[in-house]
């Protein structure tokens, strides 16, 4: 099982899971982080403490912490 | 005249303020970062015999009531007292645009799309066919560009087309299951005759994504207990259809692959000749993590240097021109009480506080910059894991950097932060980076003790170090009395922009026009008020006692010492004189005299007039030749350096001022709060302010 916070740069990688609670669930979909969507890792954040994904053609930061309850696979 | 009522609706950065601005050219505030508009705003104008009224909402990417932002929009929404809506999309990212679009769909109102950006999607290389788009989804398409203003009168009559069409048949297809799920339900509410504003479709759509306005409707309806069951039925299986325990997912999911053939079928896409984005390749510097932050001290330094060395250009026209000014009224008014108040009271404390214009203007024009590129978000991004440590969240940068503008909008913007505890948090802290209004006593202090070649260092000094200080709060605060679980940060970066000039423009105007209103207004009272209390009771026994002196005085000197002496035995015993002695001795243990204890306290009501009072009372009693006339000059004359640290410490820290105070109260959401703040600032106001007064001592000895 791999989630998206252990994912290298440049790496695409598809959603498998969010394990997220229903209210964060509901907020990473609202972004487009969903079940079968794709994303690439873009960047880590000085620490490695916050990412930057790419879904789709939006550009979006969040926590390694988020990052660790999504699930996804490499592709 | 006909109205037309209608809520412009949009996912963030999409432009909808801008939109608005193209059409109506209002004075809005428009940004390129999420949460912009935080309340909404209404926008009145008139065109072909219909009076409009847009309802300019929050920005929100879907009806999750995640943020407040969402919840307002949701609400407004759901409340219906509007005709129609505009739904601003983003031509260069349509699928994701569409999440919301169709949410909307089933709201039982009618939309009419907006493809804003058409030049900048032409640019990329994507052409859309809005006649396909409108045909699909049942809902008029029209490309526009709040920029180049394309397709702006379309728009209109597009929306004045659709008021007057009775029901729009917008056609969201869901996949087999759920339609049949949805048939199930409309056929139920049909056999019930079940009446509603909103069409039986659209009511079963809403019912099966559990959508709890549309539960809330239907509660009280005695078919619910019969309906309730087969919506648990139909959800669980749509549910099993798309093997998740959640029908929100579900949705979205129909909803992804609905938005997905749309497009498939308008859009095309040329391989544009500007591959790898713009916005790629200054990220790479941008947000590299290691010149990253750098970069951004760089920045932020560079700024408040021009505030300080281009903003005293213009003030020494307006410094003279004060000067001109009261030299000119002055004789004109042959009543001695009334030209002192005109004089001494009202054009100089105005003109102290206008004085110091050019540097707010520029401050602003800095952070309407940061605000419009979308820089703004990368800031957030790098610093969230060093925020992240002192208990803040990434995004609580953008209150506190607004902070440096105005505390007040720094106050508002603090709604993007959801979890209550983080957001208060996040207010408790805002007063530690300088207001703009906190500015002219810095330059004024600074003026007084330090070589204008160090003036610029000082005030990065003092910037930073309040927002260091700020942060240390925060810890503590995190520590003891905010303890608990944090807000997840999940954050759009949007597309840099370049700055529309017009944008920046707006929002410097805006926010400098309400500087000066309150320096023509609430400034203009307050330096009346004090120069009241400075200059009554009038005890007539002085000036008859040093008129005598001084008549027999033997030199000029001694002539001007005697005048001087008596100024300032007059102010002693005034009003205001009387309330800076009864708190002395409160605040001599950080060294400050009456004057400046008076002068704190005026700063309670505005910070600007913290320098309309030491204007008042400093320059009341000294030189009447052109040098030691400027308040500068009389301040480094009669203020102890380590007085001046201490007195610069507590303004750094202490209250905010009034009006700032009532919507921190407003935003914190109850006067308790206010309470907290009071004791909390000023406790570490006051220790602070003493630690610095023995340190600062003991370096001026």
């Amino acid at each position: 099982m791999k989630t998206l916070s252990e994912c290298k740069i440049d790496h695409k990688v598809k959603v498998l899971k969010l394990n997220a609670s229903k209210e964060l669930k509901q907020r990473l979909i609202s972004f487009g982080i969903m079940r079968g969507t794709t994303a690439e890792i873009l960047k880590y954040a000085p620490g490695r403490s916050t990412m930057e994904i790419k879904v789709g053609k939006m550009k979006i930061a969040l926590r390694t912490q988020e990052a660790n309850l999504i699930e996804v696979e490499t592709i | 005249m006909k109205d037309i009522k209608i809520a412009l609706v949009g996912q963030p950065n999409v432009g909808k303020s801008m939109l608005v601005n193209s059409i109506a050219n209002s004075h809005l505030h428009v940004g390129n970062f999420s949460g912009v508009t935080v309340d909404k705003t209404e926008v009145l104008f008139d065109h072909e015999g219909y009076h409009f009224t847009v309802v300019d909402l929050p920005g929100t990417y879907a009806f999750t009531d995640y943020t407040i932002e969402e919840r307002v929009t949701h609400q407004y929404l759901t409340s219906g007292e509007y005709d129609l809506i505009i739904n601003v999309m983003d031509s260069t990212n349509l699928v994701k645009n569409l999440q919301l679009t169709s949410e909307l769909m089933s709201m039982g109102k009618n939309v009419v799309i907006a493809l804003n950006m058409s030049d900048e999607a032409k640019k990329e290389g994507i052409d859309i066919d809005a006649l396909r788009m409108s045909k699909l989804l049942g809902i008029p398409c029209i490309k526009v560009s709040a920029i180049t203003k394309e397709g702006m009168g379309e728009l209109l009559d597009a929306l004045i087309a659709t008021k007057e069409l009775s029901t729009q048949n917008s056609k969201l297809v869901f996949s087999e299951p759920t339609e049949e799920e949805i048939l199930n339900i409309e056929k139920y509410l049909a056999k019930h005759k079940h009446q509603s504003i909103n069409s039986h479709r659209n009511i079963a759509i809403n019912l099966l994504k559990n959508d709890k306005a549309t539960y809330k409707l239907l509660h009280s309806d005695p078919i619910w207990t019969e309906l309730q069951s087969i919506i648990v039925k139909g959800s669980k299986h749509i549910e099993l259809h798309h093997n998740t325990d959640d029908v929100r997912e579900a949705f979205a999911e129909e909803y992804l692959s609905f938005n997905k053939g749309v497009v498939e079928e308008v859009l095309t896409q040329v391989p544009s000749r500007k591959e790898s984005s713009i916005t790629t390749k200054i990220d790479n510097i941008l947000i590299n993590p290691i010149v990253g932050i750098p970069i951004f001290l760089f920045l932020m330094w560079g700024l408040f240097q021009l505030t300080f060395t281009i903003g005293s250009i213009p003030m020494d026209w307006i410094d003279g021109f004060f000067g001109w000014l009261g030299d000119t009224v002055g004789p004109l008014i042959k009543n001695d009480d009334l030209r002192s108040l005109v004089v001494d009271g009202i054009i100089a404390g105005v003109g102290a506080v206008l004085l110091f214009v050019p540097n707010i203007v520029i401050l602003f024009i800095g952070i309407a910059l940061l605000e419009s590129t979308g820089y703004m978000s990368r800031v957030a991004f790098l610093l969230d894991g060093f925020f992240h440590k002192f208990g803040l969240h990434g995004q609580s940068f953008i209150p506190l950097v607004s902070g440096f503008g105005c505390s007040i909008p720094a106050y508002m913007s603090a709604r993007i932060l959801k979890n209550d505890r983080d957001r208060l948090l996040t207010l408790f802290i805002i007063g530690f980076m300088s207001c703009g209004a906190k500015l002219p006593v810095y330059v004024l202090l600074i003026g007084a003790f330090l070589p204008p070649e160090m003036a610029g260092n000082a005030l990065f000094a003092i910037y930073i170090s309040g927002a260091v200080l700020g942060l240390i709060a925060a810890k503590i605060l995190k520590l003891t009395a905010f303890k608990g679980p944090e807000e997840p940060f999940v954050m759009e970066m949007p597309k840099y922009r370049l700055p529309s000039l017009k944008l920046v423009w707006h929002t410097v105007f805006t926010k400098t026009m309400m500087y000066v209103k309150k320096a023509g207004t609430f400034i203009a009272a307050a330096s009346i008020l004090i120069w009241f209390l400075s200059n009554y009771p009038h005890n007539a026994t002085i000036d008859k006692e040093y008129e005598s002196k001084i008549e027999n005085a033997q030199s000029a000197d001694m002539k001007k010492e005697l005048a001087n002496e008596m100024q300032s035995e007059h102010l002693e015993q005034s009003y205001l004189g009387t309330i800076g002695k009864f708190s002395e001795p409160f605040f001599a243990p950080l060294g400050f005299d009456w004057k400046m204890s008076v002068a704190l306290q005026t700063g309670l009501a505005a910070k600007e007039v913290v320098v309309s009072t030491l204007g008042v009372l400093y320059a009341v009693g000294d030189d009447v030749d052109e040098q030691s006339n400027s308040l500068i000059g009389a301040i480094s004359k009669n203020i102890p350096f380590a007085s001046a640290v201490s007195f610069l410490v507590v303004i750094m820290i202490y209250l905010p001022c009034l009006a700032a105070s009532i919507v921190f109260t407003r935003e914190a959401g109850g006067v308790k709060y206010f309470v907290y703040l009071f004791v909390f600032t000023s406790s570490v106001a006051y220790g602070l302010g003493f630690i610095a007064y023995h340190i600062a001592l003991r370096f001026s000895s």
